[in-house]
């Protein structure tokens, strides 16, 4: 056995240096990925901190109370204020629920058009085309929605239900434009890339020999989609949807710049209003000390709304395997 | 006897005959086809409508002095973003690295590292929930603990770029996950068979073959960054000028200017915030088309290997 020589036996022990080399490495990779976990960890550990005075002081009135009346005291953390945030948490779901009746069906039928209907060569750009949208900055939304779609298309149609179900609690007047009812409609275009990647995914992901039995069978295409494709993919839906109203509840420049920024809190879509993002955003910049920690408990809160809907939308769309795509990150 | 009964048809129809019910079905299924195509117009019409809007009201305000000059006053004509483009060119700058270095140090973890651990889907999962945390939590949390507290750093471009790195992060991890996933075993086979250490092995092997695909990941991350707006108002603030200071004076961004210029009621300034729309518009576009040739090359590439 002359083949293996003295060098390359050197060669193939390697180096001292070589040798640390890689548990350096692996440590070096590793705490970077606990590094992620820490961060939101200290996230909520240190925002809650931070604003666990006002908590202390309102208890669950903070949830319930309608009257949020900042302090202005320097000597913290002596709070003076009344923080009821009832007005924010009603805001926040009433437009994102709007958002969500109105992306939802729009969702589910791009979703099916690309993955069932269009042409085969069309469906990777069609796809792409719908998931520009999430790459268009929010505050573009805003602009966009407040300047043009508010006075080309909201308001009109925001007359035409109030002509028509005026009576009705929803749709009662009057009708001023900066609304809940304004912001759900901007905030339903920013979370249908979302949801439409998503449900696309989940279609995608039905096997095709389900399809086909039931084309076998004699079904027409209507018939496969409403009855095998639908029915199988109902928890990707939900997951899908949940992603989209995460979005939706945490979106903040185009919902302040669309919702009015009022304090009371209506029953009707078209009242102005304020979600909790959107308080944040427009009074963080004249708060003195006090009304930021009211401004962070509002925040603490979003946070475990969002981190609810998250969780609840991940473990219902991993049971089908992680989903990729571009809109769903 | 055997006899074998077959149950007499009491009426014979012909297999021509079309059940009534089945013409319904077929024109059932027609109408939702025209449905669901109605659908897809109608979602693509406000990306067209945004794009179309965006580019008539902004196209006539870009010029150079849009780029070489400060605000104005809001009811003067003139001035520019300067100080916007500056301060989002400065704050992404320091963003990327740190989100971009972070994410695929803990993307490298779950894949080469972490197979089957715990700890490993733990952070997958935080991860995926990161994804979701509303972007101005982070910049609360970001004001709280180093513009006013324990780090007490200030307003400025340092906490805003961290701010938007953390904001980054969970998009470059988990996109690079995905396409470290991409890199056949085959290729860390012969890399770990050849005599290479495992550290070697991804460096020099599995990073390289994956490099197309994490560039597209992280513009698409740097394409979100640079949009967003609600964290940069809780860490820069603002500023009336060009600053280049990184630590101790506010900073502005292109985001903030829009939205400061586009809730004022002037005209001049309404006019000036529509600029800075086109421009961030095209900016995160550009970068997001990018990221898709490169991915839809790398995807040709791989399907030839």
């Amino acid at each position: 056995m002359t083949l293996i020589t003295g060098q390359t036996r050197s060669q193939l022990r390697g180096t001292a240096r070589g040798r640390l080399a890689d548990p350096l490495f692996k440590a070096l990779v590793t705490t970077a990925g606990v590094f992620v976990l820490a961060l939101l960890a200290f996230m909520i550990i240190r925002t809650t901190a931070d604003s666990w005075p006002i908590f202390e002081k309102e208890g669950l009135r903070f949830f319930t109370g309608t009257e949020w009346t900042a302090g202005q005291t320097r000597d913290l953390p002596k709070i003076r204020g009344t923080y009821g945030a009832l007005p924010f948490v009603y805001g926040t779901l009433v437009t994102s629920l709007i958002a969500l009746v109105i992306a939802l069906p729009i969702a589910i039928g791009v979703a099916l058009y690309i993955t069932q209907l269009a042409p085969r060569r069309l469906r990777n750009s069609l796809s792409y085309t719908v998931e520009t949208l999430a790459a268009v900055p929010s505050i573009v939304y805003g602009l966009w929605g407040l300047l043009f779609l508010l006075p080309v298309f909201i308001r009109p149609l925001m007359e035409r239900l109030h002509a028509w179900f005026g009576d009705f609690f929803l749709f009662e007047g009057p009708v001023f434009g900066l609304s809940y009812f304004a912001a759900g409609i901007v905030l339903a275009i920013m979370i249908l890339p979302i949801m439409t990647a998503i449900i696309r995914e989940v279609f995608a992901a039905a096997p095709a020999s389900d399809l086909q039995a039931a084309y076998g069978l004699g079904a027409t295409q209507w018939e496969v989609i409403r009855k095998v494709l639908i029915p199988r993919s109902y928890s990707g839906i939900v997951g899908g949807s949940m992603l989209g109203l995460g979005r939706a509840i945490g979106e903040t420049v185009a919902v302040a710049m669309l919702v009015g920024s009022s304090q009371r809190m209506g029953y009707s879509l078209f009242f102005s209003g304020d979600t909790m993002a959107a308080h944040i955003f427009n009074t963080f910049q004249d708060a003195v000390p006090e009304t930021v920690l009211g401004l962070m408990a509002i925040g603490v809160a979003l946070f475990v709304f969002t981190f609810v809907v998250n969780v609840l939308a991940r473990l219902l769309v991993w049971r089908m395997g992680r989903l990729t795509g571009d809109a769903a990150v | 006897m055997s006899t074998l009964l077959t149950p007499r048809p009491t009426a014979t129809t012909s297999l021509r005959v079309v059940d009534p019910r089945t013409r319904r079905r077929k024109f059932t299924s027609a109408l939702m086809k025209v449905v669901l195509t109605a659908t897809m117009v109608v979602a693509a019409v406000p990306l067209f409508l945004i794009l179309y809007v965006v580019a008539e009201q902004g196209w006539s305000v870009i010029s150079l002095q849009f780029v070489t000059q400060d605000t104005v006053p809001y009811r003067m004509e003139g001035g520019g973003f300067r100080q916007g483009f500056v301060g989002t060119g400065l704050i992404m700058a320091l963003a990327i690295p740190m989100a971009v270095g972070l994410g695929i140090a803990a993307a490298v973890y779950l894949v080469e590292y972490g197979k089957g651990k715990k700890l490993a889907s733990l952070v997958r999962f935080v991860t995926d929930v990161m994804t979701g945390v509303p972007s101005i939590f982070v910049g609360l949390f970001v004001y709280a603990v180093l513009v006013v507290g324990t780090i007490e750093i200030g307003f400025g471009t340092l906490a805003a770029a961290i701010a938007i790195a953390i904001v980054m992060l969970p998009i470059v991890v988990r996109s690079a996950e995905e396409m470290l996933k991409l890199v056949p075993d085959s290729l860390r086979n012969a890399s770990l068979g050849l005599g290479a250490r495992r550290w070697h092995t991804t460096t020099k092997v599995v990073l390289p073959a994956a490099a197309p695909g994490l560039a597209t990941g992280s513009m698409l991350a740097v394409a979100r960054g640079a949009g967003e707006t609600a964290p940069l108002i809780l860490t820069g603030l603002g500023t009336l000028t060009m600053t280049l200071v990184l630590v101790g004076e506010r900073q502005s961004s292109l985001p903030q200017l829009i939205h400061e210029h586009a809730v004022q009621p002037f005209p001049e300034g309404i006019e000036r915030a529509w600029g800075g729309a086109l421009s961030l518009v095209f900016i995160t576009l550009l970068i997001t088309v990018i990221a898709r040739v490169i991915a839809a090359r790398f995807a040709r590439q791989r399907e030839g290997l």
